[in-house]
């Protein structure tokens, strides 16, 4: 009777099948097949910029990075919900594994946009809302992990984290909407509508997608790599350590309890 | 008839750590059952799921009737908590406190009735007294005022002796007497075998989340419960 | 069965937490002596001139705000942990609802009597009148957008180890829409630029202030149950 709770709880985590495996290290290789692809695209296949020159190809990973990152953080917010709805751990599992990869694309985004702009803005860094509003964002996930790392009952620590989780979005929205609403930003915006002065960012190193043919499709192709493969095949690699974890954890409760 | 307080199959995993297992356990009206069993054995993760403030891994609980978590609301406004902690607010007098809990329970009271409340656990004259400036033992008994407050059919005590010297503890032991007569069904956690053999009708030990032995104490010493205890648990009361 | 009605509950949380602080004063005077240190502080440390003033008082008004409200967050809540108070609350035969309303609004009446006293304080040290309409229309907006976040998370926070340090990490980031709108409206007012050029601001913040309400009332159930 009591290994049956460990039990019945080891199985909702269900071992990962072969099929599983087989098509998680199939889209595992496609992705780095496309990541490599991508890189291709932006390094060689696409003209140098007239403007900025060579270092203008960061934009080939600076703007994917992101792309990806939203939508590990929107994992998150699904996870999130459909934890506390459902109780069920790989729903938890799922927004954990959505912070952890979103953290490191929004890392790569981050640095990338620091690198690029040294010589373009002349700084490593500066105060313009979108860096500003990207760092907090990546500081809001940091403190979802301190969150739950500061609570021993395991159950309370998913419901908070779920919580904390869909309220977190929020920064990842501002984010994303920023440059569109703040007038003083000069980040340019790569993807969507301008709702700003568009003449001002001009001087501020802009970045034209339309430029030639060789960009639009070395971005499209690395926003589509980025955003679809590389945050799911890494979240599903995570939820599956998160699996074994679990597993572990069902073990060990199994051995005490004999 | 059915028993005020009933559980089926009633299980509680933290993570994945089985708390309770399966417990069958029913209360009837009038009876006074003492819970024991050593610190992790799960007496309070049991009154917490009674009471409503945590959730059933699986199992039912019903109360009077009404079924948790359903129904949790019916099911509080029929219970009344004494805890270890206090649960009063040191920075409110006596009579706000009592005065806070009955709007909370949406029970209408007048000076008069709090008057009483407080006389009866012996505090007539410290109403007006902020429950900071209170010793340990007088809190306690404010705490039970405000468990009765509602009149409920059910009264549960979580170590309700924790902190209190011996006066203290002499006049909870004449409370609780009074709110058994008094008609109250009553659920005490507690450590003291000796005081569970003298009050409670009836004491269930628990021991790894299932029932060890579930006794009448009709005439039941102090020293044979300490043995049955004993034999259930593998450690001496106390611990 | 007799379930106490929402309102009243609400109504009776509300009138504890005003009876406790009309008794000790522990929570508006700790978040009051905090308020007016730091904007001394940051007059200090900022040394402005006439102009410089001018365009930060409004950056400074919200920071202070915001971190002494963060300190009344902390306190509010910690009073519902220390003697198990919490449990009492939700041991009692109301919704979950009503418990949360009722916290927010007396941290929201907390919070707003702070700005009441750093008002005139303010107008008074920058020399820049801060009775301007929108600048209090703002502060209504922007003080019940941030409690609403806060009492939801400092629900949360006191639960954990780290208890009052938590708080800020994680309120602060979530709340940032809350602020940078409240910041942008009321420099706005105060900067005698027209209407149209920051209305948009105000508005911004009474729509994210309606999201927020309805978010944390339905997460908040979540936060104290087991």
């Amino acid at each position: 009777m009591s290994a049956a709770v460990a039990h019945s709880a080891a199985e909702s985590m269900p071992r990962s099948n072969r099929m599983g495996s087989r098509l998680l290290i199939f889209l595992s290789i496609l992705t780095v097949i496309g990541v490599l692809i991508g890189l291709y695209l932006g390094l060689i296949a696409a003209g140098t910029d007239i403007e900025q020159g060579e270092v203008q190809r960061l934009f080939y990973i600076h703007v994917p990075s992101f792309a990806g990152a939203f939508v590990a953080f929107s994992a998150t917010v699904v996870g999130g919900i459909a934890y506390l709805i459902t109780r069920k751990v790989k729903w938890d599992a799922l927004a954990l594994a959505g912070v952890e990869i979103g953290l490191a694309l929004a890392a790569i985004n981050l640095v990338t946009g620091s690198v690029w702009a040294r010589p373009i803005w002349n700084t490593w860094w500066n105060w313009d809302p979108r860096l500003t509003s990207d760092a907090i964002m990546i500081l809001t996930y940091a403190a979802y992990l301190m969150l739950r790392s500061g609570i021993d009952n395991v159950d309370t620590r998913r419901r908070f984290a779920s919580v904390y989780g869909i309220l977190a979005f929020s920064t990842v929205l501002i984010t994303f909407l920023i440059i569109r609403i703040r007038p003083d930003t000069i980040h340019p915006v790569v993807i969507g509508p301008v709702l700003t002065d568009a003449s001002m960012m001009a001087t501020q190193g802009d970045f034209e997608l339309n430029a030639t043919p060789g960009v639009t499709s070395a971005v499209a192709f690395g926003s589509a790599v980025w955003s679809i493969l590389v945050p799911w095949v890494l979240v599903w690699w995570r939820i599956r350590l998160e699996n074994v974890a679990h597993r572990v954890t069902a073990m060990r409760v199994k051995v005490m309890e004999q | 008839m059915t028993p005020l307080i009933e559980t089926k199959g009633l299980t509680k995993a933290f993570g994945l750590m089985p708390v309770l297992r399966k417990l069958e356990f029913a209360v009837e009206r009038g009876e006074f059952v003492a819970l024991l069993g050593h610190n992790g054995s799960g007496k309070s993760t049991l009154m917490r799921m009674l009471c409503g403030l945590s959730k059933p891994t699986a199992g039912t609980i019903r109360v009077g009737g009404w079924e948790l978590p359903k129904e949790a609301d019916a099911v509080r406004a029929q219970i009344g908590v004494v805890s270890h902690k206090t649960l009063l607010y040191d920075t409110l007098t006596a009579r706000e406190n009592l005065r806070f809990f009955a709007s909370l329970y949406n029970t209408t009271v007048n000076d008069v009735k709090i008057n009483a409340a407080l006389t009866r656990v012996g505090l007539g004259k410290r109403g007006d007294d902020l429950v900071r400036g209170f010793s340990r033992g007088m809190q306690q008994r404010l705490s039970i005022a405000r468990a009765l407050l509602h009149e409920p059919d059910v009264l549960i005590f979580d170590e309700p002796y924790t902190g209190l010297d011996q006066d203290g503890s002499a006049a909870l032991d004449e409370l609780l007497k009074d709110a058994h007569q008094a008609g109250h069904t009553i659920l005490m956690a507690t450590h003291d075998l000796d005081r569970a053999a003298v009050l409670a009708t009836r004491a269930v030990i628990l021991s790894r989340g299932v029932i060890g032995v579930d006794m009448p104490l009709d005439g039941v010493t102090g020293a044979a419960l300490a043995e049955a205890y004993r034999r259930v648990t593998g450690v001496a009361a106390g611990g | 069965m007799k379930t106490t009605p929402f309102f009243k509950a609400v109504l009776a949380i509300v009138r504890k937490d005003l009876q406790a602080e009309m008794r000790g004063r522990e929570l508006v005077g700790a978040m009051g002596v905090f308020a007016l240190l730091a904007i001394l502080i940051f007059s200090f440390a900022l040394e402005l001139d006439r102009e410089a003033r001018n365009e930060v008082i409004s950056g400074v008004l919200w920071v202070t705000v915001i971190f002494s409200s963060i300190l009344g967050l902390n306190r509010s809540l910690a009073m519902e942990r220390d003697q198990g108070n919490l449990d009492a609350l939700l041991l009692a035969p109301i919704g979950r609802g009503a418990v949360y309303v009722g916290k927010l609004i007396g941290n929201y009446i907390f919070t707003l009597a702070i700005s009441a006293i750093l008002l005139p304080v303010m107008s008074a040290l920058y020399g820049v009148s801060l009775f301007n309409p929108y600048v209090l229309l703002t502060l209504l907006l922007g003080v019940l957008g941030f409690t609403t976040v806060g009492t939801l998370l400092a629900t949360m926070t006191v639960q954990t180890r780290a208890r009052e340090a938590l708080l800020p990490i994680v309120m602060m980031p979530v709340a940032l829409p809350i602020i940078l709108s409240a910041v942008r409206a009321s420099t706005g007012a105060l900067s005698g630029a027209s209407v149209d050029d920051w209305i948009g601001w105000v508005q911004i913040l009474g729509a994210l202030d309606a999201i927020f309400v309805v978010m944390c009332f339905f997460l908040f159930p979540f936060v104290v149950e087991e």
